[in-house]
């Protein structure tokens, strides 16, 4: 943890394969970023504060600015990033993408999946559900180097990211790259809109063998 | 003379990586494991790859007691074992290990039991073959840092 502006940053990865936890501990901690890891989605839910049984809760609430509103949330450590695996058993990356993006509270949390299968179908899935990126496994260093610009996104909006809908409460130089993100990044594989950022990179198998489906 | 044994040692390990390169038993991967070891890591490669060979055994002990049992038919519980391994595999670049698995899932996505167990036997040799050739690796490693650590003694005090 030295003076880099990245290391604070907090990323949560999610797997339930430990090589691979330890693989992107190692790739997150080498890109000087603070890392939590688990082992499944539902340890994700907690560790960032929602719980099954709190979730009803969060649906009755009001959309209204209001610092009581998270007054169920357990969370104290604030996560910029989840990274999470797409097959796990139970709770899935593509589940657990959906109750983040579901959540009042969480759904600014910018969420990457990753996958060692290439496959067209689920890689739009899981853009279209808001999923920021989608790595293919192994993850490279160089993969990480698309994170920070999500992490950045939200951290400009530091103090609007508890309120409810309220998207525009704080008029910061930011706020043009926000806007486009949040409407553009889903059609990035269509109109090509920052392509490196958010179009999915096939990248072929070294022996020329992709995988079955 | 103590030079010489470290070089001698380096080029061990270079031979060594590039027939396991050439032979396709690692693939690039490795490569990148090796670039996330430095000093605050400085055991990284070994660490994973530990538990890659602990994991490994278990999901090998896991699919051999699953074709020997004479009424088995839970393919789908062979393709979960199996796909386990051939992500940890691809992980840490068992590139040829990894080949293996996805044969052995087409077998059993064909519930061919007679072609499982032959996947399931290359895949035991490779296994086995790849751990020795990693401990070897490993061993070089050792020896190359007690060598240079004997190279220059007076730094060690």
């Amino acid at each position: 943890m030295g003076m880099a502006a990245d290391s604070e940053f907090h990323v949560l990865a999610v797997d339930d394969s430990i090589i691979d936890r330890k693989l992107i501990e190692r790739l997150l901690k080498t890109s000087s970023y603070q890392v939590t890891t688990v082992d499944s989605g539902s340890k994700a839910l907690e560790f960032l504060g929602l719980h099954e049984d709190l979730h009803d809760r969060i649906d009755q609430n009001t959309p209204s600015v209001s610092p009581n509103n998270h007054q169920w949330r357990l969370q104290e450590v604030e996560v910029n990033l989840v990274i999470t695996d797409y097959c796990m058993p139970g709770m899935t990356g593509y589940d657990l993408l959906k109750k983040i993006k579901e959540s009042s509270s969480l759904k600014n949390i910018p969420v990457v999946i990753m996958s060692s299968e290439n496959v067209p179908s689920r890689i739009s899935r899981c853009l279209e559900e808001g999923a920021e990126e989608f790595f293919l496994k192994p993850v490279r260093l160089s993969d990480l180097n698309k994170l920070r610009p999500h992490m950045l996104k939200t951290k400009s909006k530091d103090h609007c990211k508890e309120q409810v809908d309220e998207k525009t409460a704080f008029p910061s130089p930011k706020q043009e790259g926000k806007e486009e993100s949040n409407n553009n990044k889903r059609k990035a594989t269509e109109e090509g809109v920052s392509p490196e950022r958010t179009r999915p990179r096939p990248r072929p198998r070294p022996n020329g063998i992709t995988t079955m489906v | 003379m103590l030079g010489l044994a470290a070089d001698r040692l380096r080029a061990d390990m270079n031979r060594l990586l590039a027939f396991l390169f050439h032979q396709g038993i690692l693939d690039e991967q490795f490569l990148q494991l090796q670039q996330l070891q430095d000093e605050s890591s400085p055991n990284f490669v070994s660490e994973v790859v530990n538990i890659y060979f602990h994991e490994s055994e278990k999901l090998l002990r896991s699919l051999r007691s699953l074709l020997m049992d004479r009424e088995f038919s839970d393919y789908n519980k062979m393709g979960i074992h199996l796909n386990q391994f051939m992500g940890s595999s691809s992980s840490i670049g068992a590139n040829r290990i990894r080949n293996v698995c996805v044969a052995f899932r087409a077998a059993s996505e064909q519930n061919n039991r007679a072609g499982c167990l032959r996947a399931l036997e290359l895949l035991e040799h490779e296994y086995c073959f790849l751990k020795n050739k990693l401990h070897e690796l490993f061993q070089i490693q050792q020896q190359r840092v007690l060598a240079a650590g004997v190279r220059y003694p007076m730094q060690n005090i």
